[in-house]
C-alpha cells in the first residue's frame, strides 16, 4: 500500500516562503491569489495493506518524525492499494 | 571541570568549541561520538553548531534520534546542564528537551553575522558571570533560527523567566531591526524549566577570543565552570583544579559514521 502523507505550517504559524511565492504569483500577474502555503509531501510504501495497521501508523509516524506538531499540521490519504 | 562536545555527521562546529572550552578556558574536553552510549563522566554537555544530518527533515530532527541523545536525555534529567548552539539548540527542541521550533528566518535568508543579545536572567548556570540586561556581541549563522512557541508557551517562559537571551541592539534597546530572524519575543536563548538545558542561536565559541572581534561569548563559559566549581566545591569541600591552557593539536575524531 502506498500512502501520500502532506505537511504544512499551522494557519496561525507564519509562512514567509509561502508569502514570498504569493508575491512572485502577483508579480506575474495572477492577481486572484489570495494566499499561499508551503508544504512537503511524503510517499511511503507500505508492506502492511491492512487498512485500519494502516490508519495506526501513518498518523503516528507523521506525529513522532514527519511533522513538527508544533509549528505544522499533517493530512494524509492511501493513493495506491 | 570536564566538558563533551557531541559529533553529529554534519556537526562544524565541534572543533570551534573544543578549541574555546580548552585552549581558551583551561577546562578539560573530549569529543563524544553521536553513536556513543557512554558519556565519560563529563560535568557538561554542548551539542554544537552545524547541520547535523545535513537538516534533512527539518534541522535537529534527525539528530534526535541518534544514540547518544538517549544518554544526553538521561543526563539532563538527573540534573546535568546541557548547552546546544544553533543546531545544537534546534536538537533540543526536536528532542522536547526544550520548549518551542525554529522557523525560517523572516527575510529567507542565511544569516552570518555578529549580532547583540542581551542577558535577561543572569541567574542560570550559563549566565550567572554576567549582569542582567549586559549587552553580549556574539555572532549567529543559521537558516532556521525564527523562535516560535504557542501564544501559551511563550506566556508560560516569560513568566518563568525562562528567555535567557534576547536580540538587542547595541545599546541593549529591542528594536525591529535588532531582531534580525523574527524571533518571537526577540528569543534568543531559553532555558528549560528545571534550570539545566540552555539554547542559544548566537555562537559563543566563535566570540571567545579578542583576536576574532570579540570574546563577550566567554560569559556564557565561564558562568558553566563558576557554576559547576562551586557544585563540586559544595560536594567535596575543596574548589577544582583548574587545567592550564594549552594550545596543542585537538585530538583527531574516531569513529565510523
Amino acid at each position: 500500500m502506498k500512502v501520500r502523507i502532506l505537511v504544512s505550517l499551522k494557519p496561525s504559524v507564519l509562512d514567509p516562503q509561502g508569502q514570498v511565492v504569493k508575491n512572485a504569483l502577483h508579480t506575474l500577474g495572477y492577481q486572484t491569489v489570495k494566499d499561499v502555503r508551503q508544504g512537503k509531501i511524503f510517499e511511503i510504501e507500505l508492506e502492511n495493506t491492512d487498512r485500519q495497521v494502516v490508519e495506526k501508523l501513518v498518523p503516528e509516524m507523521a506525529d513522532k518524525v514527519l511533522a513538527n506538531p508544533i509549528i505544522e499540521n499533517f493530512t494524509w490519504e492511501i493513493i495506491e492499494g | 571541570m570536564k566538558f563533551g562536545v557531541v559529533v553529529f555527521p554534519g556537526s562544524n562546529c565541534d572543533y570551534d568549541t573544543f578549541h574555546a572550552l580548552q585552549n581558551v578556558m583551561g577546562q578539560e574536553t573530549v569529543f563524544l561520538w553521536h553513536k556513543a552510549s557512554d558519556l565519560q563522566n563529563v560535568d557538561c554537555v554542548v551539542l554544537p553548531g552545524g547541520f547535523s544530518y545535513g537538516d534533512y527533515l527539518r534541522s535537529g530532527a534527525i539528530a534526535r534520534f541518534s544514540p547518544v541523545m538517549a544518554e544526553v536525555k538521561k543526563f539532563a534529567a538527573g540534573g546535568g546542564l546541557v548547552l546546544g548552539i544553533c543546531n545544537g539548540f534546534q536538537i533540543l527542541q526536536e528532542s522536547g528537551l526544550l520548549p518551542g521550533a525554529m522557523l525560517r528566518n523572516k527575510h529567507l535568508k542565511f544569516l552570518c553575522q555578529p549580532v547583540y543579545v542581551k542577558i535577561d536572567n543572569s541567574r542560570t548556570p550559563f549566565s550567572q558571570a554576567g549582569r542582567k540586561d549586559q549587552v553580549l556581541n556574539i555572532p549567529i549563522a543559521h537558516f532556521d533560527g525564527n523562535y516560535y512557541a504557542p501564544p501559551g508557551v511563550l506566556t508560560e517562559l516569560e513568566r518563568k523567566r525562562q528567555i535567557v537571551f534576547r536580540y538587542c541592539d547595541e545599546r541593549g534597546q529591542l528594536t525591529e531591526e535588532a531582531n534580525v530572524n523574527g524571533s518571537l519575543h526577540h528569543i534568543a536563548g531559553v532555558i528549560n524549566e528545571q534550570g539545566n538545558v540552555l539554547g542559544m542561536m548566537p555562537h559563543p565559541e566563535r566570540a571567545s577570543e579578542k583576536i576574532v572581534g570579540s570574546d563577550d561569548g566567554q560569559v556564557i563559559f565561564q558562568s558553566i565552570i563558576d557554576y559547576l566549581e562551586k557544585r563540586a566545591g559544595s560536594q567535596k569541600k575543596k574548589a577544582a583544579k583548574k587545567v592550564r591552557p594549552v594550545v596543542s593539536p585537538l585530538p583527531p575524531l574516531i569513529g565510523n559514521l
